[in-house]
């Protein structure tokens, strides 16, 4: 009899979890109708705003281009290897300014006073910030990192399997998460001071910037920074050396799963940021 | 002379405004170290592939480096929170239309007083640790005193020409309604047709020659090169040359423009 | 009810200093203020009650009104709304509040009004009966019909600040806080915003606390007025109290009993300036 009301109390519980997240889920979704329907009423400058970026996103990847036709390789990778290996960092960032916008432009919501309204409203402030800045306009940037990486797959000899497939999908879904945890980070320590924040952009367009070469080009040093103080080699160069067949280590593809550590530690910053928020009003 | 006296009004104000952001100035310049930093590894690393084909020496490249990162915020193009362009978007301009000082003047003023409180701030720093560096990251004294004080000199004759193709973007932004997305394209292309990209030494030889015609090539490019001795001679002359003609070209071309624009506004009442 | 006892609340403030030789030094040493904001502020509000809460600027009222709405932690004392702390059970407490900032819009710019009540209807999580209801109900008493379709960006400043207190009762709420509501409208516009607060009072037993410049508001809205100055409650009772402490702090006016006509205005800023806190 107990076991039975046990039991109820389980489902009915998970069921509350459940319901909770359907409930955030649609929530979320609501906010992302609203983004779209706010920049369809500007729709010419939006278009314009798209494809602008879609052609200046190229400008990165003329001077790699360049580059390559002079010296022809760098530390034994073609140019279609490093095609695509900026393409999936550059996918990463695409998608993290698309999600994680509202993080990235968080000082302005702060100092808009709008954080406030967010804390009035009885839902996750995080929930209502990412769903509040959810950039479609970055969807110029996501379609040339697509470009950039179909003309890689066509130009570098990578012999695809289920492995090699899902390793690029857990780069793309690791390396975007890491890139909103980044932005998270920096949108917490809004909380404390709004100057000199910009040295986070290091983490983030520093990374996207610099992470088109596959981390070993830069030396040992930094493939040992980048591997144990920022775990960028866990998203890039370790899945990559699987994909291009440089190992037969297959569980490098899995690598990307390890930010998860990263994530628990954004969290904890931004309820701390949060508490000190309250205190110190704005 | 009282022109003079506001201008340098202007300036101060500017000046001061640039320097209350301390913090800013401070994670700014580590900011740029490391990105300095990772561009010199990844030259270095090209430099490894085919050092026939390096065009430049390597503590040139280095110093290169260093000094564009130093000077960064003076010789951007690209204006992301200018005072002047606030000004600009907010409407705001209506009012300094109405004061009896000549719009561009202020304007020039205005952003070249700010770029040069920036960048005095941010630089200092930057340069100091880039000479502490260990070798070969560290930023070499310039070629000589006389390298040095051409480099001084294209220098601020590079902000000029910098700036005075901002105006451009200011006037275009003020007179007519330019969308974002034509902004972006255009001031992305500047940014490879200057070199911020990747150095115009290290574009093909054909494609560099027609690239050093243009006036991007003599805001940064030029002076940097100079510093190094990686330009010198004949090359360096005409080089300067043309800096000299594009910065009149573009400020008499500016001014002309913005009083044509000022005329349209105010007989069409704005 | 809402209880605050002995609330106090103090903010540090950088100082920056104008000059050229101030910014440079001001580069390497920055000098703290201490601004206290709130000093033992106590008072209690009972369910239904319309209380007036004046002073002057820098008082402190949006500093007390943070907290009563959960969004400031206060330093010392205790604060009970509906018997739940605000800043502790913040989601739990917001559910049951209603917040308008007069100066700041919580309406979506570029979409249409009737676009952010849906959105606010699934964030609140509203039943679809409840919201139809009063959607009926405030689309009705506050006339938006025509504003409904038109993105808050048009809206002139009168039918944004109808919507606006729309949006913060689609919910329901047991308590409202009106900061600064009327500021910038037009005569008609007043009229029907206070028409509207003084039914939703009566109607709902909404308790309301307003926050204004507006002595007008004050003198049609409410009966009970909290006066804050300086961060300390000054007086806490009807009009009437409040013009016998002015008069008592003036001997003109006590010469000249009758002088009621005296507007509400003028017996506000003597007095602020009698009391030291402007």
């Amino acid at each position: 009899m107990g076991r039975e009301a046990d039991r109820k109390l389980i489902t009915a519980e998970r069921s509350g979890m459940t319901t909770k997240i359907k409930n955030s889920s649609r929530v979320y979704f609501h906010y992302i109708t609203i983004s779209l329907r706010s920049a369809m009423q500007y729709r010419v400058s939006f278009f314009l705003m798209v494809t602008g970026r879609f052609l200046v996103a190229f400008n990165g990847i003329l001077g790699v281009y360049f580059m390559f036709s002079r010296f022809g390789h760098v530390k034994g990778y073609t140019f279609g290897e490093v095609l695509l290996c900026f393409s999936v960092i550059q996918m990463d960032f695409a998608l993290a300014e698309c999600i994680g916008g509202g993080f990235a432009m968080f000082s302005g919501i702060v100092r808009q006073g709008e954080f406030d309204r967010i804390l009035l409203r009885p839902r996750s402030a995080v929930l209502q910030v990412l769903g509040s800045k959810f950039r479609i306009d970055r969807i110029g940037l996501i379609l040339q990192a697509l470009v950039m990486f179909a003309y890689g797959i066509a130009v570098s000899p990578v012999a695809w399997t289920t492995g090699r497939v899902m390793t690029v999908l857990f780069m793309l879904v690791g390396g975007t998460i890491l890139f909103i945890s980044f932005f998270w980070l920096r949108a917490a320590f809004t909380f404390f001071t709004l100057e000199g924040i910009e040295a986070f952009n290091i983490l983030t367009y520093g990374a996207k910037e610099h992470g088109k070469y596959p981390i070993d080009i830069y030396g040992k040093k930094m493939l040992q920074i980048c591997t144990y103080i920022i775990p960028y080699t866990l998203i890039q160069y370790y899945p990559l050396q699987y994909l291009l067949g440089r190992t037969d280590r297959w569980y490098y593809g899995l690598y990307p799963f390890g930010v998860a550590g990263i994530v628990l530690v954004c969290c904890a910053v931004w309820s701390f940021g949060m508490r000190h928020y309250q205190s110190a009003g704005s | 002379m009282r022109a003079c006296k506001k201008y340098f009004s202007f300036f101060r104000l500017r000046f001061n405004m640039g320097l209350q952001y301390r913090m800013a100035a401070v994670s700014g310049a580590f900011t740029q170290i490391l990105w300095g930093f990772m561009e010199c590894l990844a030259f270095l690393a090209f430099r490894q592939a085919d050092p026939a084909a390096y065009p430049m020496t390597v503590s040139a490249t280095v110093s290169y480096v260093w000094l564009r990162e130093a000077f960064f915020s003076a010789f951007r193009t690209w204006q992301t929170d200018g005072e002047v362009f606030d000004s600009i978007m907010d409407g705001g301009i209506a009012y300094e239309l109405c004061r009896p000082v000549s719009v561009y003047n202020m304007w020039f003023v205005k952003t070249v007083a700010g770029r040069i409180s920036v960048a005095t701030l941010r630089s200092i720093p930057l340069l100091a640790v880039a000479c502490l560096l260990p070798k070969p990251f560290r930023l070499s004294p310039p070629a000589g005193p006389v390298p040095f004080m051409l480099f001084v000199l294209t220098l601020f004759l590079g902000l000029g020409v910098t700036v005075a193709f901002c105006m451009f973007t200011y006037i275009l932004a003020f007179f007519t309604i330019s969308p974002q997305g034509l902004r972006m394209m255009f001031t992305s292309m500047v940014d490879f047709l200057s070199g911020a990209i990747i150095p115009l030494p290290f574009m093909p030889d054909g494609v560099r020659t027609f690239l050093e015609l243009l006036p991007f090539a003599g805001m940064f490019n030029l002076p940097l090169r100079i510093y190094s001795g990686d330009l010198t001679g004949a090359s360096m002359l005409r080089g300067i040359g043309l800096q000299c003609f594009w910065l009149v070209t573009l400020l008499l071309a500016g001014k002309v423009l913005c009083r044509a624009a000022e005329h349209k506004v105010v007989v069409q009442g704005g | 009810m809402i209880t605050m006892e002995h609330v106090c609340k103090s903010y540090r403030v950088a100082k920056r200093n104008a000059g050229m030789r101030e910014a440079c030094k001001a580069l390497f040493r920055r000098e703290v203020e201490i601004i206290h904001a709130l000093s033992d502020v106590s008072f209690t509000i009972g369910d239904g009650e319309m209380v007036g809460y004046i002073g002057p600027n820098g008082a402190g009222k949006s500093s007390t009104i943070k907290i009563l709405s959960g969004i400031l932690t206060p330093e010392s004392g205790s604060c009970l709304v509906d018997g739940r702390i605000p800043w502790k059970d913040r989601k739990e407490h917001v559910r049951q509040i209603g917040v308008v900032f007069g100066q700041r819009s919580q309406l979506w710019w570029d979409v249409p009004v009737i676009d952010s009540f849906e959105l606010l209807k699934d964030i609140y999580s509203i039943s679809p009966a409840v919201y139809r209801h009063n959607m009926e109900e405030l689309t009705e008493l506050l006339h938006l019909q025509e504003l409904l379709r038109m993105p808050t960006r048009q809206l002139s400043l009168g039918q944004r600040m109808r919507c606006e207190i729309a949006a913060s009762l689609l919910h329901s709420p047991k308590i409202l806080f009106l900061d600064e509501p009327t500021i910038g409208l037009d005569a008609v516009s007043k009229l029907a915003a206070r028409e509207f607060i003084l039914r939703l009072n009566q109607t709902h037993k909404t308790t309301v606390i307003l926050t204004t410049h507006d002595m007008q508001d004050i003198e049609a809205l409410t009966k009970r007025i909290i006066l804050i100055g300086r961060g300390r409650v000054l007086m806490d009772g009807t009009l009437e109290d409040m013009r016998v402490l002015a008069a008592v702090h003036d001997n003109a006016a006590a010469a000249q009993p009758e002088q009621t006509e005296e507007s509400l205005e003028r017996i506000v800023a003597a007095l602020y300036q009698q009391l030291h806190i402007v």
